[in-house]
Order: C-alpha cells, then structure tokens, then sequence
C-alpha cells in the first residue's frame, strides 16, 4: 500500500494494522526516516518536501511491485510525507512483512535504497545562512545499484 | 505540451509549469531543453548542464533522446532525493 500525504503518521497504528488478523505473517522489517537537525555543519530550522503529484505514486506503485515480485511478502507500506517539516519529524515509513525474517528485512532495506534514487522528491533545507536543495548523493546511487546488480 | 519543473530547475526557471507550443521540429527532450534555453536567463541557468537534470514524459522516466510530442506533459527537475 502507498501512501503520500502531508500530514504525520503513528508508527504503531500502522504496523498494527499490517499484521492485524495475518497469521501468516512471521516477520516484520521496517524503516522510518527522520529530518536530521544538522546538515553540512548547519543548524536545519526546517525542511521542505516537494513531490511530483502523480509520478510519485506512480513510482512508489512500481517500486512495490518489484519488491514483491522479489521476495515472498504479505504485505507492503510505504508512507512518505511532503510539505514542511521540523527536525525530529518523520518522512517515510517502509514495513515489509513476510513467513520469514530475512525477506522483511531485505526488501525493507531493498525499497528504502530505491525511494533515495527514483522517487520524484527533493528537499529544500532552511537554516540561519538561507534556503539549500538538498543534492543527490553518489552513495546513494551506488547503495540502488547494489540491487540492480542482485537480482 | 505541459511542462513541469521541481526543486531547483523550478526556483531557477521561476515557475513550477506552464503550457508551451514548441516550434514542430522539436521532436525529442534533447531539442526540446534547447529551445527552453533560448526562452530566457532563468531557463539558461537552470538547463545548462545536461548532466544534472533528470527528465519525465507522461510520469515516466526518459532520457534526452526520448520522442516528445505537442500533447506531452514533460517535467525536468535535478537528481531525486527521497526517502
């Protein structure tokens, strides 16, 4: 399930319900991203979320897909925020669940490396020196390729 | 032919999209981000190295040589960062 929204999430609620009344379930892995307060030796007032409406659910749809088609998973949950956020606030939530640990683990892993490279977000940071979109990192790319290559 | 503009790409060219009717030769992106560059400072700016600028047609990925035509929503915007 794909989720993009504004507004905050509960962590507990939502991976509650993801293996509420699932049995089959044995294992659930999961990411949640956070706005850091530092960034390149800057104190970071804020940060800001622009998303492409459409695209990013497109993207978001396909990249799930793949996750399934790679490992046996029960369920799948990306939620990622756009708009402004604080230090301390949460941006995504990945939780995979499956009969077994490692392919929970994996494809959360798996789909937090891929949201970094392919979904349309970028980040605008607000600190005391002014406004900084926040650049692609190469480590990213490769952490993505790491996959490309696995498969 | 919509076009949409994210991150920096939008903050340099100074909207987020507009609807243009680009000359009948422009038949790829490639030709396509050439004449934005001619439309102003802003685009200049914004489109002048290739190398950081990604490309959407119709919500999906391309590259410069991707075929555009006029009823095309076509978004340019730097490297994703998400997560």
């Amino acid at each position: 399930m794909i989720k993009v929204q504004e507004q905050d999430f509960d962590i507990g609620a939502e991976l509650a319900s993801l293996t509420d009344g699932n049995k089959a379930v044995g294992g659930l892995g999961c990411f949640v991203g956070l706005v850091r307060d530092m960034a390149n030796d800057e104190q970071i007032s804020s940060m800001t979320l622009e998303h492409y409406p459409g695209m990013t659910e497109k993207q978001l749809t396909t990249i799930e897909a793949e996750a399934r088609d790679r490992w046996p998973l029960q369920d799948v949950l990306i939620i990622h925020r756009y708009g402004r956020l604080e230090p301390g606030d949460r941006i995504v939530l990945v939780a995979t669940t499956s009969a077994h640990r490692e392919a929970a683990l994996e494809s959360c892993h798996f789909l937090i490396d891929w949201l970094k490279t392919k979904a349309p977000f970028w980040k605008l940071e607000e600190s005391d020196s002014g406004e900084n979109w926040v650049a692609a990192r190469n480590s990213d790319d490769d952490a993505a390729d790491r996959w490309d290559r696995a498969k | 032919m919509q076009l949409l503009y994210f991150g920096w790409v939008r903050t340099k060219i100074g909207t987020s999209r507009e609807t243009l009717d680009p000359p009948a030769e422009i038949t790829d992106v490639r030709g396509l981000v050439e004449w934005l560059k001619q439309r102003g400072d802003g685009y200049q700016e914004a489109l002048q190295d290739l190398e950081t600028i990604r490309v959407a047609v119709n919500q999906d990925m391309a590259d410069l040589d991707a075929a555009v035509t006029p009823g095309d929503e076509v978004a340019l915007f730097p490297p994703m960062t998400g997560g």
